[in-house]
């Protein structure tokens, strides 16, 4: 208890996420959409979740601010541990405190989560009003200064607008104004660009950064691109099936893939700062479907490392190198990069 | 590949929509969503076309297809111009130039199965006339597109989204086209599926001698499969040469952007990489910038690209670019 506690001050935790557990009920099944899953954002740190669609991006970002959809939706397990305080135990008055002023979400689908009938100006001088107590007066010279902030030009003849009258990039540019609105210490920013084109991609999450480093905000980003994060990202979290197979610092991740799904996921894609190949080196098969998960590894029937254990026995995270690099794999002491490319290439 | 014409030329391709002038009293207007394309593929040669959402890469490849009638130019294709052929003259030829597309969700028929899908254009164009040899035709097809034979009985909702690319792709192929345009075949796919199909497609070329127009906006998927790439800007063709070329010597200042925007997922490399990260949006096609459509971004921009409309014209061999400056 007392070396949890040294430890936690040295590296300032701001949210630890501690073996979560989200489920939904379909007629399918129950789906497992977070599954035992813990990692955590130290303060000011920005930290990735990566991993391709359904894989439980988006329902870990929701738990935090427990916002999963019931009755269907449901966070069975688990704690979330935010300043301290267990997320999960407070009561829904002092949950909605948390919410936009301690902790913001970027969502997927901004105009899903801009109110349409509503002006920018008046979508942002709500919050300042209600979480700030701010007057009304008080509250759009704030929002004026927030939207010149995040980029958006002409700032006051643009609140009177409404959100279609905004591009996709100006709505995110709004959504992040949104975000900053109440200076919380936390935005979880839920595939922030994938809607844009690249050079607005390259826009926005500039903007984010230099934001978050001028605010000391921390900040989370979920992407099923690797690439995308590799700027930005002090760590990285791979996820496949609702659960985290890989975390490590970025450098770790990229350069030391102790995963044969992030490696898998590295060497498919074509990369512009290496020779062109002949032939990718896809990932074989499919992803799972999570109703009907194999027992053990939920990677091993796409995996060339498998071996008999995998197919039994689920693989824990364990340390596989300095510097909080951890991996699921029964293999990780056994993955040769070479010898990947030659199963992927019969 | 030979020195014989090329399979397709598009030459000073025009397509302008007109809206508005009606509802809330919006005044009518002209998107110029193509504004004098010229480009040429040449038989079993992919041509990369890229370009932000928007700029007219699906209204070019629906132009060519004779979806859409042009505004003006011309789609030569085999020899023969198609802006001026009737329905009746297109149908044999529309066999030939078949479209994969972006979402393999839409894309297909939600009450047809799989086998129904990929018969369905054999039989309309009277390929296999009869059926039980249809039925051999379509698991052939299944086959080559790596789907199994009892795939023929499902429907689209039963199917990955990889597998129903794949459906989208046998779709294409049962015609025996010799152009396919596939316009952002991967971009709907997840990442650990696209290279599967990325894969898949590259087989086929090699296998049938196809030609692809390949439309995206990922360019370290377009450098991958591309023999020569155009670059497109607010519906104009701003650079084309072959791939090596626009690669390792972009001469035009929006490539440039393009190019340093796409992410490499190495942070080293990251961390000492210069970004031009350009400023502003797009314009809108109903009222396009006076001049070159670029300058108000381009962060190279002199006065004269306001008023100067720049020429495509060949700077190096092989090698066409839209830019004053060049
Ligand atoms: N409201 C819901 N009802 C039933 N199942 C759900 C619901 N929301 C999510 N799920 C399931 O939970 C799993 C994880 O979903 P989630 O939205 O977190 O995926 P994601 O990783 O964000 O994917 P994407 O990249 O497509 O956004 C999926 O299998 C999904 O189908
Ligand atoms: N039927 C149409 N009517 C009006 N505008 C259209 C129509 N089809 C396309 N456009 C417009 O033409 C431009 C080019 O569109 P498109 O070719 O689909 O772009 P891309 O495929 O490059 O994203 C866009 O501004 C689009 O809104
Ligand atoms: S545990 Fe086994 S199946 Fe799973 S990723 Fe590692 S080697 Fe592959
Ligand atoms: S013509 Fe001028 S504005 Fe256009 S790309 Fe060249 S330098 Fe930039
Ligand atoms: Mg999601
Ligand atoms: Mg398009």
């Amino acid at each position: 208890m007392f070396i949890t506690l040294l430890h936690c001050a040295a590296v300032s935790t701001l949210l630890e996420v501690k073996n979560l557990q989200t489920d939904f009920v379909t007629h399918g099944g129950v789906v497992r959409a977070v599954d035992d899953v813990s990692w955590d954002v130290n303060e000011s740190e920005t930290v990735a979740l990566v991993g391709e669609s359904g894989c439980g991006k988006s329902v870990s970002a929701l738990s935090i601010m427990r916002l999963v959809a019931g009755p269907a939706g449901r966070i069975v397990g688990g704690q979330i541990f935010f300043k301290g305080r267990d997320l999960l135990r407070l009561s829904e008055e002092e949950m909605r405190r948390v919410r936009g002023r301690e902790i913001a979400m970027i969502f997927q689908e901004p105009m899903t989560s801009l109110n349409p009938v509503l002006s920018i100006g008046r979508q942002l001088t709500e919050g300042l009003e209600i979480h700030l107590e701010m007057a009304p007066v008080e509250a759009r010279r704030r929002a004026v200064e927030l939207l010149g902030m995040v980029g958006i030009p002409d700032p006051e003849r643009r609140l009177a607008q409404y959100p279609h009258q905004f591009s996709g990039g100006m709505r995110q540019r709004m959504m992040i104004a949104m975000a900053l609105a109440c200076n919380p210490s936390l935005i979880l920013a839920d595939e922030p660009t994938t809607a844009l084109d690249v050079t607005i991609q390259a826009q926005i999450l500039e903007l984010m950064k230099e934001l978050s480093r001028r605010f000391g905000v921390a900040m989370l980003i979920i992407t099923h691109n690797l690439g995308v994060v590799a700027r930005y990202a002090d760590r990285v979290n791979v996820m496949y099936a609702g659960r985290i197979i890989e975390r490590g610092t970025a450098r770790e991740l990229y350069g030391n893939p102790r995963h044969p799904y992030t490696l898998g996921l590295l060497r498919s894609v074509p990369r512009l700062d290496e020779p062109r190949r002949a032939r990718l080196d896809p990932i074989q098969g499919q992803p799972p479907d999570l109703t009907r998960l194999p027992r053990g590894c939920a990677f091993a029937p796409r995996c060339a490392f498998c071996v008999e254990r995998c197919l039994v026995e689920t693989p824990p995270l364990r340390p596989v190198a300095e510097g909080g690099h951890v991996s699921a794999c029964w293999e990780a002491a056994n993955l040769d990069r070479t010898l990947t490319r030659s199963v992927a290439a019969t | 590949m030979s020195a014989a014409a090329p399979l397709l030329e598009v030459r000073n391709l025009v397509k302008h929509f007109r809206v508005g002038g009606g509802l809330f009293g919006s005044r009518a207007g002209v998107v110029r969503a193509v504004d004098g394309v010229s480009f040429e593929i040449r038989r079993g040669e992919t041509l990369g076309l890229v370009g932000e959402s928007g700029c007219g890469k699906t209204t070019t490849g629906r132009c060519i297809l004779q979806l859409e009638r042009p505004t003006s130019g011309q789609i030569v294709f085999e020899g023969r111009d198609l802006t001026v052929l009737g329905e009746d003259e297109l149908r044999p030829i529309r066999r030939k130039m078949q479209v994969i597309f972006q979402d393999p969700y839409s894309s297909l028929n939600p009450r047809m199965t799989v086998g129904q899908i990929i018969a369905e254009p054999i039989a309309v164009h009277g390929i296999v006339p009869d059926r039980a040899q249809r039925a051999q035709r379509v698991r052939e097809i299944l086959s080559h597109v790596g789907l199994l034979p009892q795939h023929a009985y499902r429907y689209p909702h039963q199917l990955s989204g990889g597998q129903r690319q794949r459906v989208g792709i046998a779709r294409a192929l049962a015609v025996e086209p010799s152009l396919i345009i596939c316009d952002e075949p991967v971009s709907a796919l997840d990442v650990s599926i696209q290279a599967q199909i990325i894969n898949l497609l590259e087989d086929l070329q090699a296998q049938f001698g196809l030609t692809y127009l390949f439309v995206a906006h990922d360019l370290s998927v377009v450098r991958h499969i591309s023999d020569r790439v155009a670059v497109m800007y607010l519906g104009k063709i701003v650079e084309v040469t072959d791939r090596k070329s626009l690669y390792d010597t972009p001469l035009h200042p929006y490539t440039k952007a393009l190019l340093s925007a796409v992410p490499i997922p190495d942070p080293l490399l990251e961390a000492e990489r210069e970004r031009v990260v350009l400023g502003g949006e797009v314009p809108s096609p109903l009222n396009p910038p006076p001049g070159c459509v670029f300058h108000p971004r381009c962060p190279i921009a002199v006065d004269r690209c306001g008023v100067e409309v720049p020429e495509l014209r060949e700077i190096r061999p092989g090698h066409r670019a839209a830019c004053i400056l060049a």
